[in-house]
C-alpha cells in the first residue's frame, strides 16, 4: 500500500489506522544492537538519579543534523515521558558510550536504535521495582510522567526507584513489549532543542569556549605538503606584543599568544618570516580524468553476475568528479589544556574516541591521559579539519602546560588543508537489448581513498609535519556492501549481466578523505546519468525506464511519488528549461530518494539555475520529519553546489583554491526556485538515516535536467559555467 | 594598546585593545558575544555580519579604530532564546538551521533589509541575501523565516 505522510495523517486523524509498534530490525534479530557492543549496561544509556534528573547518554554527535532532538524523541516515547524532562549528553570519552564516528547517515540506525532499545528495558526495569516497593503486579501499574500510580494513588516515581545499581545490569538482546498507548514524541517534527542558542548568540559552538586563562593560537603551515622548512628568524615575533611562545617542531610551526588577534598576526608575521622549500611535487594534467588515471590502482572485482552480452546496441560513456572540499563555513577550532599530565580537548571531531587514540599515539601518552569532548562546531559533511586542528590545539598544549590553548584555522588553512573529498573517474558500458532492457552492464571506478580518518597519529595534519613525523597508515577501501570509493557503485537495478570493478587508489597525489556520501556522489552520478542515456537511446521515457529495471516495491514508490508530486507525465517544457529525474538507494541499504528536477540554462552566460526539484525519500520509521526533509533540503542544495561549481585546483607545488572566490560555492541567487521534499513513513521499520541520500541523487538529476534543457551531456563535474559556455 | 568607546546593543562599552583588531574579534572576546563568527576574515562569506548604524557590516573587516560613534549592533541585540526577536522567532519557526553557523549573520543581515524595506518582495531578500554563504544548504528556509518575519511585522504594524 503506498501511504505518503499527508495520507497517514489522515488516516490517523480518522481513527483508522492501527498503530504498528513493531521493533526495528537490527543487523541479526537475538542479537544487541551494534552500539551494546562496547556499552553493554543499561546505566550507560541512561541514568536516573534521586532528584528525578534523566540523563541520556549517546556517542553521537551533534553535526547541525539534528540528532539530538531525534533521540530524546525515542527515550521520551520509551520511557513515556515528555522530552524536555530529558537530558542528554554527547559523545565524550569520560561520559559516554564509544559509538565511532558520527558518520555514514548511521546515527539514527546505530544510536537511535541502541537508545530505544535500552529506554525499554530501562522502564522494563523500572517497573519491576516499582511493583516490588509497591507490592503490587506489574498489571495494576500505570506510567505516567516519570513515576508508576497504583489504582489506589500510591505512586514511586523513577527517582524513588533507582537508589543505587539497579540499572546496572546488561542489555539483554530481546527488546522489552512496547509500553502501552500511543507514542506521542516519534513522528512529530518537535522543534530542534540546539536551534534557539544558535539564532540568539547562546554558547553554542567550541569557537565560542571562552575557559579561564585561555590562550589563543595559530599555525603557520607550510605552503604545501611537500614543503620543508628551511629556517625562521623568530627574533622579533616573539617580542610582539602578547606573543607567549613560538613553537617550532620540525615543519609545524605555531604562536600563541595572550589575545586572538595577536596571535593572528604574529602568525602573518612568522609566516613571512619562514622559508620554505617548496617543490614542484604536484602532478599537473590537463584534465581531473587525466590525472586520476595516472594513478596507480588496484583492482576488486566487486560484482560480478551472469555472462558478458553482446547482442544488442553498445553504449560507453566516462564520468569525472573533481577534487572537491568540505568546505566549513567556520573553520575547524578546537580548545586543548595539559594539566598535571593529563589533557582535555574539546573537539568537533565526528569520532572523540578514535581521535583519543591518535592522539595518544601522538602526544605519547596512555589512552587514559586524554579526554576528547565533542562541542558542536560549523557543519562539517565528513572528515574535514575538525581532527588536525584537535591536533594543533594538543601539542600547542603541551608546549604551554596549564593553559587552556584555542586554535582556529584561518579560512586559507582549511580551504588549503582539510582533507579533500577524493576525485573519481567512472566509466561505463552496457548494451542495450531489443527489448529495450539492459542486457549487459559494465562499470569500473577509479579513486583514491575516501577515508583516512585518524585512529592512528599518521592520519593527523601535524603528525607528519613534526621533526619526528609519523606516517600515515597505507590506506584500505571499505567493504562491500557499504565500500568507500565504490559506494553505490553496483547498480540498484535488475541486471542480470553485470560487473562492477573497483580501482583503488592507495596513494592519493593529495591527501583525501571521507566527504558526504563518499564514492556515492560520483557513482550515483554516474549511473543515473548513464540510465538517462540510455533511456533516450531507448527512446523511453527516463522515469519509466527506471521502473522497468526496478524490483524492490519501496524504490519504486519513491521514483513514483517524486515523478506525480513533480508533475513529470504533463511536464511542459518551456525554452531554455528541461526536466530530469534521478533515483539511489544509498550505500544500497539505506535511504531510498528520487529526485525530479528542473533547471533553466543560459548558454550565453553558461547559467544553470534550479527552478523546482521535487523529492521523495523513504528512509524507514521516521522521527522527525522536519529533521528529515531539513537533511534532505540541504543535502540536495550543497549538492548542487558541489555539481556547478565546486573545483579543488592546484598547480605543480601548491593549492591555488584558498578562499570563497578561488572556490565559490553556491549562493542565495543560484539556490532552487521551489525545493519539496515528500517523506514516506515506515513505522516499525528499522531507522535507514537519511544526512547522504541526497548527493548522488542530486547531480545526475541537474545534469540529466540540463540534457533536456540544452542537449549538452555534460559528464565532467562541475556544470560550471566556464564549462557550460565551452561546451 | 588604546582605549576604544563602543556603543553595543545601546550599552557603552570601554575596551582596551589594538587599534588594528577587527571589531568582530572586540566582539567575540572582549565583550564575549557569540553571535558574529569567523568565517573566513576575507568579507566573503558574512558570517560575522553585524550593523553599523543600521548598515550590516562584516565586522572582520572592520577596525575597532574606526567604529567611533556608530552604534553597533548584533544578534544578541534582537532577543534572546526566552524572548526572541520577530527575526529569531521566525528562524526558529521555520526550524532555518542545521549546523547554524552562519545563522547569526544571516538574521543581522535580513535586519538591516527589514528595517529600511519592511514589506520586501522575495527577489529583493534573495538578493539583499546573496553576500552571506550557507554550507548547510538552509537557503529555501532562511528565505522563508525571512519572508515570515516581514510579514509578522507588518501585521504587527497594521
Amino acid at each position: 500500500m503506498s501511504i505518503d505522510t499527508d495520507r497517514r495523517r489522515f488516516l490517523a486523524a480518522g481513527g483508522a489506522l492501527t498503530l504498528s509498534f513493531a521493533m526495528p530490525a537490527w543487523s541479526a534479530p537475538g542479537e544487541l544492537p551494534k552500539s551494546f557492543d562496547k556499552s553493554p549496561w543499561l546505566d550507560a544509556w541512561i541514568r536516573i538519579d534521586a532528584d528525578e534528573r534523566i540523563t541520556v547518554f549517546t556517542g553521537k554527535a551533534e553535526l547541525g543534523q539534528g540528532i539530538k532532538t531525534a533521540l530524546l524523541q525515542i527515550v521520551a516515547d520509551e520511557l513515556r515521558i515528555a522530552p524536555s524532562r530529558l537530558t542528554l549528553v554527547t559523545a565524550d570519552t569520560a561520559r559516554t558510550p564509544d559509538e565511532g564516528m558520527t558518520a555514514g547517515s548511521n546515527s539514527m540506525k546505530d544510536s537511535g536504535t541502541a537508545l530505544r532499545h535500552a529506554a525499554g528495558q530501562v522502564r522494563v526495569r523500572l517497573m519491576e521495582l516499582a511493583a516490588q516497593r509497591l507490592a503490587l503486579p506489574v498489571s495494576s501499574l500505570a506510567l505516567k510522567d516519570g513515576a508508576f500510580v497504583a489504582l489506589d494513588g500510591r505512586r514511586a516515581s523513577f527517582g524513588q526507584l533507582v537508589t543505587g545499581q539497579e540499572l546496572h545490569v546488561r542489555a539483554t538482546p530481546e527488546p522489552a513489549p512496547p509500553a502501552p498507548g500511543p507514542r506521542t514524541a516519534n513522528g512529530k517534527s518537535l522543534p530542534r532543542i540546539d536551534i534557539p542558542a544558535k539564532v540568539t548568540g547562546g554558547r553554542a559552538y567550541v569557537q565560542d569556549l571562552r575557559l579561564p586563562g585561555m590562550v589563543h593560537a595559530r599555525v603557520v603551515r607550510p605552503p604545501s605538503q611537500a614543503a620543508r622548512l628551511l629556517t625562521v628568524d623568530d627574533a622579533a615575533i616573539v617580542r610582539m606584543p602578547g606573543v607567549l611562545k613560538v613553537v617550532r617542531d620540525g615543519h609545524f610551526l605555531a604562536v600563541i599568544a595572550d589575545g586572538e588577534y595577536r596571535a593572528v598576526k604574529a602568525a602573518a608575521a612568522l609566516a613571512r618570516a619562514a622559508r620554505w622549500d617548496t617543490p614542484a611535487a604536484l602532478p599537473v594534467h590537463p584534465t581531473v580524468g587525466a590525472l586520476v588515471s595516472a594513478q596507480p590502482s588496484e583492482p576488486t572485482t566487486i560484482h560480478d553476475q551472469g555472462a558478458r552480452v553482446k547482442d544488442g546496441r553498445h553504449f560507453e560513456a566516462t564520468y569525472t568528479r573533481p577534487f572537491q572540499l568540505h568546505a566549513s563555513i567556520g573553520p575547524s577550532c578546537a580548545v586543548a589544556q595539559l594539566v598535571d599530565g593529563r589533557y582535555t580537548v574539546w573537539t568537533h571531531s565526528q569520532g572523540v574516541f578514535p581521535l583519543r587514540g591518535a592522539l595518544a599515539e601522538l602526544l605519547a601518552v596512555k589512552i587514559d591521559a586524554i579526554r576528547c569532548i565533542h562541542v558542536e562546531g560549523s557543519g562539517c559533511y565528513g572528515h574535514n579539519g575538525a581532527d588536525d586542528v584537535a591536533a594543533d590545539a594538543a601539542l600547542l598544549a603541551r608546549a604551554l602546560p596549564g593553559r587552556p590553548v584555542r586554535v582556529q584555522w584561518m579560512r586559507e588553512d582549511e580551504h588549503g588543508w582539510e582533507p579533500f573529498g577524493a576525485a573519481m573517474v567512472a566509466q561505463v558500458a552496457a548494451t542495450l537489448g531489443a527489448d529495450g532492457r539492459i542486457a549487459d552492464w559494465q562499470y569500473d571506478v577509479f579513486t583514491p581513498p575516501h577515508n583516512t580518518r585518524p585512529g592512528k597519529a599518521g592520519n593527523l595534519l601535524a603528525a607528519t609535519h613534526l621533526a619526528r613525523p609519523f606516517t600515515p597508515p597505507t590506506p584500505t577501501p571499505s567493504p562491500q556492501p557499504e565500500g568507500s570509493g565504490d559506494r553505490n557503485a553496483i547498480p540498484y537495478y535488475r541486471l542480470p549481466n553485470a560487473r562492477v570493478t573497483h580501482h583503488f587508489q592507495p596513494k592519493a597525489v593529495v591527501r583525501t578523505s571521507a566527504m558526504r556520501g563518499l564514492g556515492a556522489y560520483c557513482n550515483v552520478f554516474a549511473i543515473e546519468s548513464f540510465m538517462d542515456e540510455l533511456a533516450r537511446a531507448a527512446q523511453a521515457d527516463p522515469v519509466a525506464f527506471r521502473l522497468r529495471h526496478l524490483d524492490d516495491p519501496r524504490a519504486v514508490e519513491v521514483v513514483k511519488l517524486a515523478a506525480s508530486k513533480f508533475g513529470w507525465d504533463g511536464y511542459q517544457k518551456a525554452s531554455r528549461r528541461g526536466r530530469g529525474f534521478a533515483f539511489a538507494r544509498y550505500k544500497n541499504l539505506a535511504s531510498y530518494c528520487a529526485l525530479a528536477v528542473e533547471v533553466e540554462v543560459a548558454r550565453e552566460t553558461g547559467l544553470v539555475r534550479i527552478t523546482r526539484a521535487v523529492s521523495a525519500v523513504d528512509c524507514g520509521e521516521i522521527v522527525n520529519p522536519d529533521g528529515v526533509r531539513n537533511q534532505i533540503e540541504g543535502g540536495i542544495i550543497q549538492s548542487a553546489s558541489w555539481t556547478l561549481l565546486e573545483q579543488v585546483r592546484f598547480d605543480a607545488s601548491r593549492v591555488l583554491t584558498v578562499d570563497w572566490a578561488s572556490y565559490p560555492i553556491l549562493r542565495f541567487g543560484q539556490a532552487p526556485e521551489k525545493l519539496d521534499v515528500h517523506l514516506i513513513d515506515r513505522p516499525g521499520q528499522p531507522f535507514l538515516g537519511t544526512g547522504e541520500a541526497a548527493q548522488g541523487p542530486a547531480a545526475a538529476a541537474i545534469a540529466n535536467a540540463v540534457v533536456d534543457a540544452c542537449g549538452l551531456r555534460m559528464r565532467d563535474l562541475p556544470l560550471d559555467r566556464a564549462r557550460m559556455r565551452k561546451a | 594598546m588604546s582605549t576604544y568607546r563602543l556603543q553595543v546593543n545601546g550599552k557603552p562599552h570601554a575596551v582596551d585593545t589594538d587599534p588594528d583588531t577587527p571589531l568582530l574579534y572586540v566582539l567575540r572576546n572582549e565583550l564575549a558575544l557569540n553571535g558574529a563568527k569567523f568565517g573566513c576574515g576575507l568579507g566573503q562569506c558574512g558570517s560575522c555580519t553585524v550593523l553599523l548604524d543600521g548598515q550590516a557590516a562584516m565586522s572582520c573587516m572592520v577596525p575597532v579604530s574606526v567604529v567611533g560613534a556608530r552604534q553597533v549592533r548584533t544578534v544578541e541585540g534582537l532577543g534572546d532564546a526566552r524572548t526572541p526577536g520577530a527575526l529569531q522567532q521566525a528562524f526558529i519557526d521555520e526550524q532555518a538551521a542545521q549546523c547554524g553557523y552562519c545563522i547569526a549573520g544571516m538574521i543581522m543581515q535580513a535586519t538591516a533589509l527589514l528595517e529600511k524595506t519592511p514589506a520586501p518582495t522575495d527577489a529583493q531578500i534573495r538578493a539583499h541575501m546573496a553576500p552571506n554563504l550557507c554550507r548547510c544548504g538552509t537557503h529555501m528556509r532562511i528565505l522563508r523565516a525571512v519572508r515570515r518575519a516581514a510579514d509578522a511585522l507588518a501585521g504587527g504594524k497594521r
